[in-house]
């Protein structure tokens, strides 16, 4: 175990970019050297933020630390980027036996056992979840597998029932730089791309449903009232936040040159053109 | 420390201000009027602030220099730690404080606190 750290770390250490940080960070987590699998783990979200085996490989590690909560943000991520993940799906199922909320475990069993019937384990899992014993936390899956799997088609690709075009129309940016989300970060309209023209709406439509529960909770716990706006300025662009409905959030993205104030006045255009829409649905 | 917090606490209609370790959410100093639960206020603050830069990140905004949160009764300024060696700058203050204002003495605070 230990020739196969220090082999996988020589390999690492050649190629950065490389995703064996997944099977060193298992590897070393699996040793019991948590902080130093913590370290490779946060080391490979930051150059693979959108790669869900590395947020579940981050949330087992935070299971083993027994930072259940974090390790539930981490595998709700991983199922936002890669909703057939199925270590994920086994991790929050997990997660919810341990809370109490059998139901919810159940579910998360029969959806990863929908997702591989052949896999043995779930089943044995759901056996000992209705017996009343925790079903094991979940192991890793395969570094070689993890391509595959933070490709899988994401929910939100699926779910474009409404016609995004006309959220927005007229509006300018209206096909990269604004961004429509239900509660769970699913699309509802608007489109965004990145600096290289690449899409990158449904990735960042993950990650803002976790940004609007915690300025909730922030602004709800310094007794401030509801939260009706978040602006911040980047080294390359300038975002804003703001939800039309309670559920609904819309996101506007500008290059750096545009003002916070003026990205803000487009905001509550965009803001109630949203509403607008969300009310005739 | 305690200047760094200064220079943020004296513009009018901030009711504190703090540093805050980025990487647990940890208070590092602070100066709040009373009635401000500081450590929930700083955890949920580093929380939301890494959240945040993984959001603008991936949409190509690059790292987050300053974020303000506006809610009903009040607003939160931030600057996040990347800049600052991994310390969060963070202000609250009265809904019709002068953003401008505070925005320019976190910066300030976030060099001096370096």
């Amino acid at each position: 175990m230990a020739d196969d750290i220090r082999a996988l770390s020589a390999q690492l250490a050649q190629d950065p970019q490389s995703l064996v940080f997944l099977r060193l960070g298992e590897a070393l987590r699996r040793k019991g050297q948590l902080d130093a699998a913590m370290r490779v783990a946060t080391n490979g979200l930051e150059r693979h933020p959108h790669l869900a085996d590395a947020h579940d490989l981050y949330a087992r590690i935070l299971t083993d630390k027994h930072d259940y909560e974090r390790a539930f943000d981490e595998w709700d991520m991983a199922v936002r980027i890669a909703p057939h993940h199925t270590g994920a799906l086994k991790g929050l199922a997990f997660l919810y036996f341990k809370v109490g909320d059998l139901a919810q475990a159940e579910a998360h069993l029969e959806q990863a056992r929908k997702v591989e019937p052949d896999d043995p384990s779930i089943d044995q899992a759901i056996a000992m979840m209705r017996k009343g014993t925790a079903p094991p936390a979940p192991t890793a899956a395969t570094a070689e597998s993890a391509p595959a799997l933070a490709s899988a088609p994401s929910a939100t690709a699926t779910t474009a029932a409404f016609d995004e075009a006309r959220v927005f129309a007229g509006l300018e940016g209206a096909h990269e730089g604004l961004l429509l989300i239900d509660g769970a970060g699913r699309v509802l309209g608007g489109a965004l791309k990145n600096g290289a023209g690449a899409d990158v709406t449904d990735t960042v439509a993950a990650y803002l449903a976790g940004v609007s529960q915690e300025a909730a909770r922030t602004a709800k716990l310094l007794g401030l009232g509801a939260w009706m706006g978040l602006s911040a300025e980047g080294q390359h662009g300038n975002v804003h936040l703001a939800h039309p409905t309670p559920q609904a959030l819309l996101l506007v993205v500008r290059e750096r040159g545009m003002p916070l104030g003026r990205l803000a006045i487009l905001a509550q255009r965009a803001t109630a053109m949203a509403r607008r829409w969300l009310e005739k649905q | 420390m305690s200047k760094a917090l200064d220079l943020i606490t004296r513009v009018r209609g901030v009711r504190g201000a703090m540093l805050v370790s980025a990487e647990d959410g940890l208070v590092v100093a602070e100066q709040l009027m009373e009635g401000i639960k500081g450590g929930a206020v700083a955890a949920l603050a580093a929380s939301l602030a890494g959240r945040l830069r993984r959001a603008m990140e991936a949409a190509g905004t690059g790292t987050s220099v300053f974020w303000h949160l506006q809610a009903e009764q009040g607003a939160i300024l931030v600057v996040p730690g990347d800049a600052t060696g991994g310390i969060l700058v963070v202000a609250v203050a009265e809904p019709d404080v002068n953003i401008g204002l505070v925005r320019l003495e976190l910066l300030r605070a976030a060099e001096a606190a370096i």
